[in-house]
């Protein structure tokens, strides 16, 4: 006997009860602390700040222990928070040149002002398991010096004394904002970046790695990559000056593509740039990748068709937030829409076997 | 955070949608593109809908949301809980009490009343979007009025199975214009969006796109003249009220895969159970 199913509303509340006993775990085992994984989880933290849009390593903490660990969830708890926050107003363009850069690397020359330095990277670490981090996690003391040069000149910036590299010129112009008008296409330059930047890491790193292996190749060096932070300024009307209200830290890419040259530019290096929130080196080359590739159509080059040319495509599906939420939402009832279509699977059945029974007669 | 803006969107997200439905409903059937906000629920689990409803809702409104037809499934049950929490209005699962009802994949088997809105849930906001993937190329097709791919995709249909293959998300044409995708209501309500008396919003959060019919909008399924549309639903009387005129939903009830049919909007079958209808499966002599 069919009785109408009452309750979801008990359901909700009771599995809601379960999701917070099973986030918990074994409550013989000490509690995370948000400083904890703030502190020793701080690359995940990074991740969640960069795409959830919003630099706050104590919520992009919170939302880590609250998602349990799952990393688009606790995106998505950043992204609906930051919704509701109010706007005070715009900060200053960050100057990546005035960068304290705890990483700074170029893959273009052996030498250069402001030099080499590798900053706490896992490149050459050799990726074995260490079992004493299961025992105790002690670390020595890392040796350290004052920093060199308080100025560390951008790589491209030496190209471009020579011509070799295409100019980027000074731009004004406030830059549009996703978050505030619909994304809406030809999209430029400045919007594409800023889809880019709060893209999701492993969709723009198969993109990125789709050019690399000929889909839309574009050769890139990375001419520079830099890991620091920067002071963030803002202009106070009362005070009529801009005055530094704190800091960010970020990964900056400069990537230097082969250009052979096309009917509107002449031979010459090009540019590719990621820029993102904490440390992420692989999502800020990834994007400057990207954001080379998508950029075909004002260097004149052919559009091959691959899908890191295709802005459309690649801006549309680029939001883990929007992608996550629709595939999951297959979830959710389609009854309705499930019984109509069997209506007409049915009917089409009938109609197919009719035509063949008749056939058979015939 | 322990204090929301009333309906969880600030006044001035909610002024800017409802900007976007104001001229959704001087364009019927128009996709306006809005910036929709990044909602405390998935996208894709209408946010575009909750996003509508907030923009409309009043504090003296009455809400009602179903989902399937029904007020007691999950997301049905979260969104309403959603409104309550957040806007404080008294909620009910009577359709003819309700001054907005938010909607997934139904229109209510009552008719509704001038005054009430309906507000649906869009998961793709583009009827042409199957047929054309680049949304620089369907905006372009609307603007030029050229839906020839749909007529297209419709008639080889008729040429593969002798009838036109969509049982839902069937497209529509608002006055003559424009061609709008229903949202995934089954085709068996595509007529009642027609001549409503009730305001009917669109709202797709994912896609940023909002849509409206005012009151009394034409609105035409498309079809052939020797392929008329034909509203279709399972061809059963409701088990538990037997009502013949509602659609069903089907429901295997045993293990040897016995089916029951009911209907889809559990406040019309629970108003007919309440004056006196049983269907066969509820001890009714209301069997067919």
């Amino acid at each position: 006997m069919y009785v109408a199913v009452k309750g979801g509303e008990r359901a909700i509340e009771n599995a809601h009860a379960w999701l917070a006993e099973e986030r918990r775990g074994d409550t013989d085992i000490a509690e995370l602390s948000i400083a904890q994984i703030r502190e020793q989880l701080s690359l995940a933290v990074n991740r969640v700040m960069a795409e959830g849009s919003l630099y706050d390593p104590d919520l992009a903490a919170l939302a880590i222990k609250q998602a349990r660990g799952d990393l688009i969830e606790a995106i998505f708890l950043i992204r609906a928070y930051r919704t509701t926050l109010p706007r005070f107003g715009a900060s200053e363009p960050v100057d990546t040149g005035a960068m304290a850069c705890d990483r700074r690397i170029s893959a273009t020359f052996k030498d250069l002002p402001g030099g080499q330095v590798l900053g706490p990277t896992f490149d050459y670490t050799h990726r074995l398991l260490d079992f004493k981090l299961a025992a105790d996690g002690d670390v020595p003391e890392a040796p350290s010096r004052e920093t060199a040069a308080d100025c560390v000149p951008h790589v491209t910036g030496f190209l471009n004394r020579e011509g070799l590299i295409e100019e980027a010129p000074y731009d004004d112009a406030p830059p549009p904002d996703l978050t505030r008008e619909p994304l809406e296409m030809p999209a430029e330059r400045a919007l594409r970046l800023q889809a880019l930047t709060r893209a999701d890491e492993g969709f723009t790193l198969g993109l990125a790695y789709s050019t690399q292996r000929g889909y839309a190749r574009n050769h890139a060096f990375v001419g520079e990559l830099r890991i620091g932070a920067v002071p963030v300024e803002m202009d106070i009307p009362e005070l009529g000056f801009a005055v530094e209200i704190g800091e960010v830290t970020l990964t900056e890419c400069e990537t230097v593509n082969q250009f052979k040259g096309s009917k509107t530019e002449p031979p010459q290096f090009t540019r590719g740039y990621g820029l993102v929130f904490g440390q992420t080196e692989r999502k800020a080359i990834s994007m400057a990748l990207v954001d080379r590739a998508l950029r075909w159509e004002e260097l004149g080059e052919d559009n091959v068709g691959a899908p890191a040319q295709d802005a459309e495509f690649v801006l549309y599906h680029a939001d883990n937030i929007q992608a996550t939420g629709f595939l999951e939402h297959i979830k959710l009832p389609h009854y309705v829409d499930f019984q109509s279509e069997l209506e007409l699977v049915r009917k089409l059945r009938r109609e197919a076997g009719a035509q063949q029974v008749q056939e058979a007669a015939e | 955070m322990t204090e929301y803006n009333f309906a969880y969107l600030d006044e001035q997200t909610k002024r800017m949608i409802r900007r976007a439905i104001l001229k959704g409903l001087a364009i019927p059937g128009y996709q306006v593109p809005f910036a929709s906000r990044e909602m405390p629920m998935p996208y894709g689990w209408g946010t575009g809908g909750v996003q509508v409803s907030a923009a409309v809702l009043t504090p003296e409104d009455t809400f009602k949301v179903i989902d399937q037809g029904a007020d007691d499934t999950t997301n049905a049950v979260s969104i309403r809980t959603f409104f309550e929490r957040t806007a404080g209005v008294n909620t009910t699962t009577t359709t003819s009490d309700a001054s907005v009802i938010q909607t997934r994949h139904r229109i209510p088997e009552e008719p509704l009343s001038a005054g009430q809105i309906l507000v649906y849930q869009v998961p793709i906001p583009e009827p042409l979007r199957f047929l054309e993937p680049r949304e620089s190329e369907t905006r372009k097709m609307h603007s030029l009025e050229e839906y020839g791919l749909m007529h297209v995709k419709l008639y080889e249909d008729i040429s593969h199975h002798g009838h036109i293959a969509t049982s839902y998300a069937y497209p529509v044409k608002v006055e003559g214009r424009y061609v709008m995708d229903p949202s995934p209501i089954p085709k068996f309500d595509n007529p009642k969006l027609g001549d409503m008396a009730a305001v009917q919003l669109f709202g797709a959060g994912r896609e940023q796109r909002i849509y409206a019919l005012p009151p009394y909008t034409q609105v035409v399924s498309l079809d052939f003249d020797d392929h008329p549309f034909e509203a279709s639903k399972a061809g059963h009387p409701c088990g538990m009220c037997g009502a013949i005129d509602s659609y069903l939903d089907e429901l295997i009830i045993d293990d040897a895969g016995g089916r029951m049919f009911v209907c889809s909007d559990t406040d019309y079958c629970e108003a007919r159970q309440a004056a006196g209808h049983m269907g066969k499966d509820n001890g009714g002599k209301d069997a067919a």
